[in-house]
């Protein structure tokens, strides 16, 4: 990818334009909304919407993307890891809108034991949305490469493999990939010749304009190759979405929000409901990151996704805990 | 009564075994280690997502253990699958394997593959 450092298009005179914007907003972690329309991507932070008015009204489809509660995790970054995945689940249920799904982006545990499973399981039962779609994180395949995992997380979806699979909803094409298996030494997340066959296969009957969503637990865009934050053969698989005029890439694994546009494709990792990790090359290890109990929330949260057909709009909204 | 019997013979054992040292002892030093090479131990600390240390020299039969200190489960899996694997371990779990014959052994942690770590067998 380039690097723009300069203005390419100063549209509000502000002296910013949107690779810029996205420059500066890269490591905030604050709340952005991501909208897409007729391929052109426009963002603004939520100061900017309260100023203006609210956040797009009726929509046709909203969804929510949960990632990394790690549940069974209780050392001190967060203690009480239950806790902020129900405080995660108390927002959705105060939505005036309940999301039509969610999304969990893996590592729902963090052994993948059966217990841990149990937890989250009995959690999400408060939760009014019920239609869940997951990917595995590599925490929940540690000892069986992902035989419970699959058994209890694949229910509602046709998987293939060794769990990835698409679904469609209100005329958006939504793809969850693997990439938490069969990992080589040195390397990084791995889709795999399979599964890559498997989605070049998938799309190849879709028009253009069809909004694709496709949602991985590793980043699907090299972020820091250091510490294993990226997937080896992503590009091959982006390669078979470069011609769709949107496609949108939720992740986790990472614990913070990380934003990147490439053309038509948008990058986008959310935070864990159970603890932070550091920004990239910022401490010794990517190990969790111990905060101020004050200040945990506010590095915890969940994104909410909202398209709206016509518009053929895709909005992104990473709202924390606190 | 099983154990005490068994702990009994273990102390018989090692009594001789020190006597034995001892004789041995006096025919160098060699010698003097080949009884307990089973015994020591060789550890590999993992820590903020590293094998330390990264390459390892011991000798044949002698057991190595890894101890994970980090918040983080690793595993401790053979590159060419010349060894048992660990399952995953947790913050101060501990896995162990005995060295077999000598040769060089690179291995990773299969949750984090950038984690890579060498065992070299001597003779």
């Amino acid at each position: 990818m380039k690097d723009h450092n300069h203005i390419l298009h100063n549209v509000d005179s502000d002296g910013i334009d949107r690779r810029g914007f996205l420059k500066c907003m890269a490591w905030a972690g604050t709340g952005v909304l991501w909208t897409v329309s007729g391929g052109v991507l426009v963002s603004k932070t939520l100061a900017q919407i309260a100023k203006a008015g609210s956040l797009p009204a009726a929509t046709d489809l909203s969804f929510l993307q949960i990632s990394d509660s790690h549940i069974g995790f209780s050392k001190d970054a967060n203690k009480n890891v239950t806790e902020t995945f129900r405080i995660a689940l108390d927002r959705i249920n105060a939505m005036p809108t309940p999301p039509s799904f969610l999304i969990h982006t893996g590592d729902i545990t963090q052994l993948s034991k059966p217990e841990e499973f149990d937890t989250f399981d009995q959690l999400l039962k408060s939760c009014r949305t019920k239609d869940v779609f997951y990917v595995p994180g590599e925490h929940d395949v540690l000892n069986d490469g992902g035989k419970l995992y699959r058994e209890r997380y694949l229910k509602r979806v046709e998987a293939k493999g060794s769990g990835w699979y698409s679904f469609n909803k209100n005329g958006v094409h939504f793809i969850g990939l693997v990439n938490v298996l069969n990992l080589e030494a040195g390397g990084l997340g791995q889709l795999g010749d399979e599964q890559l066959e498997w989605l070049e296969a998938d799309v190849k009957g879709l028009g253009a304009d069809t909004p694709i969503v496709v949602f991985a637990h590793i980043p699907l865009w090299t972020v820091y190759p250091q510490w294993g934050w990226g997937t080896s053969d992503s590009e091959r698989a982006l390669g078979y979405l470069k011609r769709f005029g949107s496609v949108t890439v939720l992740n986790g694994h990472i614990h913070q929000v990380l934003q990147k546009v490439e053309g038509n494709l948008t990058f986008h990792t959310a935070m864990s409901t159970a603890f932070p990790q550091p920004a990239p090359g910022t401490a010794p290890s990517p190990g969790p990151l111990k905060v101020p109990a004050e200040k945990l929330r506010r590095m915890l949260g969940l994104t909410s996704v909202q398209y709206k057909q016509g518009n053929s709009a895709l909005a992104v909204v990473d709202s924390n805990l606190s | 009564m099983i154990t005490f019997i068994r702990k009994n013979k273990k102390a018989v054992l090692l009594t001789i075994l020190v006597v034995l040292n001892f004789c041995l002892a006096a025919w160098g030093d060699e010698s003097a280690k080949l009884p307990d090479a089973a015994d020591r131990t060789n550890t590999i600390e993992i820590r903020d997502f590293a094998f330390n240390p990264p390459t390892l020299t011991v000798k044949s039969g002698e057991k190595i253990t890894w101890i994970n200190r980090d918040e983080e489960p690793h595993t401790v899996v053979s590159v060419e699958k010349q060894f048992k694997k660990s399952s995953a371990l947790d913050t101060d779990q501990e896995f162990s394997i005995e060295a077999g014959s000598p040769g060089t052994y690179t291995y990773f942690c299969s949750v984090h593959p950038k984690m890579t770590g060498t065992i070299v067998v001597e003779k």
